[in-house]
């Protein structure tokens, strides 16, 4: 390999180890497990939701509703024990039914109604967000709220739900780790053992690169586009999920920037060790790499509105690195 | 040639890198004339109008138009001058979302002395002066992308027309029109010709040349091959200039077959074509040639099962064979090496192991778990039997030559045993050692299935097959065995012709 080929492989790693090494020095107290685990929770939503997203670009296509299928998701998990007063198990068996419904028909509007994928999710994310207000004319859901008939709801978040984002596992210290973490880092090695080593994840790569190469192997391939999309909408109502037991309320207003973090992160992701291509490593670095450039920022006080200017920052330098460094645009 | 020739090339070369594409073109076109310019795949006709039209710069030689030096630096220049081309997309010569009069006016809004302000009532009386010239009866507010191929067609030559051009180049416009409507493209060309523009026709389909043809000229890797201009036009002299004919000194020993693998009866491929029956026996290889656009693509994509037949019935091994999809074919055996590998083989983002191992992930794999060992001991096993040169089985297929890489889809596809092993154009794009590789792998490999190749090129059918079937008109109109072979009856059955003469 040659010094350029290293650059394209590692520089990215290389870029990350040397911003914690001067957050280390820079920052009081970003080296401990505590920053660590702050680091990532505050990616968990948005790295779930970044390797659904990573389903459907290795597939060659693209999902703009996961943001609004989270904070669907959210809603419903809201409704579901505040106003019909279920148990936790019903209202994250109805966020992953969303999910899954969601993704279906994405990916039948895509495939058999050759909508462009970008302007199907984009009709599906505008569906959503709309369709989520109807149920509460628009009020943001809480024990207690005034329901439009003019009732109080009167259900609770229930104490298992909410476990799902507040709990903390011991692990060396007592009440580290978050759940959200768990559930990340879970799915995480979930989606990327099923791309990487599995026939099914094969297939979605060489439907995503040739699509006529793919279906002449035999390939059903409108339907691993279509589980793509079924992937991606589970992974973002689990995002809703933990977005939900977080939040302890179903809040109208949360969630407005999932989805370009998310997106960001899978795209980040391409430049992780040359890839040029989605992956779900990749994703899971390039959402880790945005939360501790935040987290640095932040300790050595930053204002809060540079955040989107910062992270819009690494994405082009990312996909600098991704198109013109490894000449895969060429192609 | 005559001296009233309005349009004459002189010596024209080109190369990119290495590879010379054209070797000295030299010809000339008359005014009120049909040429008809043949040449196979990769003979050099697309790189040749690019020149003319001005897309491509020329390596070396000369144009001239109408006594004039003729050397066009961009599209527009060539147009100008007096030479239009109506390349083969057809959707490259018209946009789609306008109406047909704006397309008619098109090129008259920009450019020099173009107005700023678009004046729709301007633009219809000027269409409409465009469209009576051509006798185009078309409504001339109807959006083109509501129009049929044809209509399209006829829009994109009316188009180059309002140039009134001195030449006017056709690359392959029949090539996606029914026969109708090609009909009614020949009525026009017929008026372009009384008109006295020269027309430079580019086709391979015989019955257009015999339609149109005042001259003919055939080109063969990058060369002039033949001229034909003598009443009445030896049509078969000018197939067998763009195929040529060399001395074959590793012709096969043709085998027979026994036993038969597979049986097609009574199969219609396309609307209004003769039915194929045919029969493919164990071990033995059969190519089918014939000229571009006779349907050779279409029969191998019905036996593969990604197209359905109009009609008839298959067999394989004497069960019925009625695939819907490749996955169906697959299963039953029969294995496609597609052609045009770059649109519908190659997985550009996989190494050559992963290319390889694609089509039979699931016998490769346990519990949907990839086993990596024995995708990378098949691999080596058929980068060693094709002889592929690369570093290793990671290697990505864009760093192969283009034989190694058309290696790799056969090796894909030998990877594992078929009853029913067809290649459409597999020496496409591929130098002639990697051929001869490929050749000699299918037919040490032959025993055990029947291989079935598709072949443009008579050359490479004789290399490889033991029988040679002859395709025209989306049938079957000739069969030989690959021994004494009559080459100048197959020559007349790819002509498409009843024999004319003994020439």
């Amino acid at each position: 390999m040659t010094a350029r080929d290293y650059a394209i492989r590692y520089g990215f790693i290389v870029l990350l180890v040397g911003l914690i090494a001067y957050f280390a020095v820079a920052a009081d107290g970003f080296v401990s497990p505590q920053s660590a685990v702050f680091i990532f929770q505050s990616v968990a939503i948005t790295g779930v939701l970044a390797l659904g997203v990573t389903a459907t670009l290795v597939v060659g296509g693209f999902d703009l509703s996961i943001g609004s299928v989270a904070t669907s998701a959210m809603m419903a998990a809201s409704y579901a024990m505040v106003v019909l007063e279920q148990n936790a198990i019903v209202a994250v068996i109805a966020c992953l039914v969303i999910g899954v419904i969601v993704g279906l028909i994405n990916g039948w509007l895509i495939v058999y109604m050759r909508v462009p994928d970008l302007l199907a999710t984009l009709g599906m994310m505008f569906l959503l967000l709309g369709l989520q207000r109807i149920p509460t004319e628009g009020r943001s859901i809480a024990t207690g709220m005034t329901m439009p008939d003019g009732s109080v709801a009167n259900g609770k978040f229930s104490e298992a739900f909410l476990a799902l984002g507040r709990h903390r596992i011991d692990f060396f210290i007592p009440n580290l780790i978050p759940v959200s973490v768990v559930v990340l880092v879970v799915l995480a090695v979930l989606i990327w053992f099923f791309l990487e080593y599995t026939r099914f994840g094969r297939m979605m790569y060489a439907v995503g690169s040739n699509e006529r190469a793919a279906e002449l192997a035999g390939a059903p391939v409108k339907a691993y586009k279509i589980w793509a999309y079924v992937i991606s909408g589970v992974f973002a109502s689990i995002g809703g999920i933990l977005l939900a037991a977080r939040l302890g309320r179903g809040d109208i207003a949360s969630g407005n920037n999932l989805l370009l973090d998310a997106v960001a992160a899978a795209l980040i992701g391409y430049a992780v060790l040359g890839a040029a291509k989605p992956n779900a490593f990749g994703t899971a670095v390039g959402a880790v790499f945005v939360g501790v450039l935040l987290q640095g920022l932040t300790m050595m006080n930053a204002p809060y509105y540079t955040q989107d200017f910062v992270k819009g920052a690494v994405l082009v330098v990312a996909l600098v690195f991704t198109f013109a460094l490894s000449g895969r645009g060429k192609r | 040639m005559g001296s009233d020739a309005v349009f004459r090339v002189e010596g024209l070369r080109k190369s990119f890198g290495q590879n010379e594409v054209l070797g000295g073109i030299s010809f000339a076109l008359h005014s009120g004339e049909v040429t008809v310019l043949m040449g196979a795949n990769g003979a050099g006709k697309s790189t040749l109008v690019k020149i003319v039209s001005g897309v491509y710069a020329r390596g070396a030689g000369a144009m001239q138009l109408a006594g004039k030096t003729f050397d066009p630096q961009t599209p527009a220049e060539a147009i100008r001058a007096g030479v239009v081309t109506v390349h083969q997309n057809i959707n490259d010569g018209v946009v789609a979302d306008l109406d047909v009069a704006t397309n008619l006016t098109l090129d008259r809004l920009s450019g020099k002395g173009a107005s700023l302000l678009f004046k729709p009532r301007n633009v219809r009386a000027e269409a409409r002066a465009v469209a009576d010239r051509m006798g185009l009866a078309l409504d001339l507010k109807a959006r083109v992308a509501d129009l049929s191929l044809a209509d399209r067609q006829m829009v994109a030559i009316a188009r180059a027309m309002a140039h009134q051009p001195k030449v006017l180049i056709l690359d392959e416009p029949t090539s996606s029109l029914s026969s109708a409507e090609a009909d009614r493209l020949f009525a026009l060309i017929d008026r372009l010709r009384e008109q006295g523009v020269a027309i430079l026709y580019i086709s391979h389909r015989m019955s257009d040349i015999r339609r149109l043809a005042d001259r003919i000229v055939s080109m063969r890797d990058g060369v002039i091959s033949g001229v034909f201009d003598k009443k009445p036009l030896d049509y078969e002299g000018a197939v067998n200039a763009m195929l040529g004919r060399k001395i074959h000194l590793d012709r096969v020993v043709a085998r027979h077959s026994a036993r038969a693998a597979f049986t097609a009866e009574r199969l219609q491929i396309a609307p209004g074509a003769r039915p194929i029956s045919m029969t493919l026996g164990i071990g033995e290889v059969v190519a089918i040639t014939g000229l571009v656009g006779v349907g050779k693509t279409a029969l191998a994509e019905t036996l593969f099962g990604v197209r359905r037949p109009l009609a008839g019935t298959m067999h394989m091994d004497g069960k019925p064979y009625v695939p819907k999809s490749a996955r169906e074919a697959i299963s039953a055996g029969v294995f496609l090496v597609a052609k045009d590998r770059a649109a519908s083989g190659i997985v550009g983002g996989f190494n050559i192991e992963r290319n390889i191992s694609l089509p039979f992930l699931k016998r490769m794999s346990g519990l949907g778990v990839m086993k990596k060992r024995a995708e990378r001991v098949v691999a080596r096993r058929q980068i060693d039997e094709l002889g592929i040169v690369c570093r290793s089985e990671k290697d990505e297929l864009s760093a192969l030559s283009g034989g190694n890489q058309q290696k790799v889809m056969v090796a894909r596809w030998m990877s594992q045993a078929s009853r029913l092993f067809i290649l459409d154009e597999p020496f496409q794009g591929v130098d002639i050692s990697a051929r001869r590789d490929i050749a000699a792998k299918l037919r040490a490999s032959a025993d055990g299935r029947a291989t079935l190749i598709f072949v443009t090129e008579i050359d490479e059918a004789l290399e490889t097959a033991d029988r040679i079937l002859v395709m025209s008109e989306h049938t079957i109109v000739g069969e030989h065995r690959n021994a004494d072979i009559d080459l100048d009856r197959l020559l007349a059955e790819v002509a498409g012709g009843p024999l004319h003469s003994a020439a």
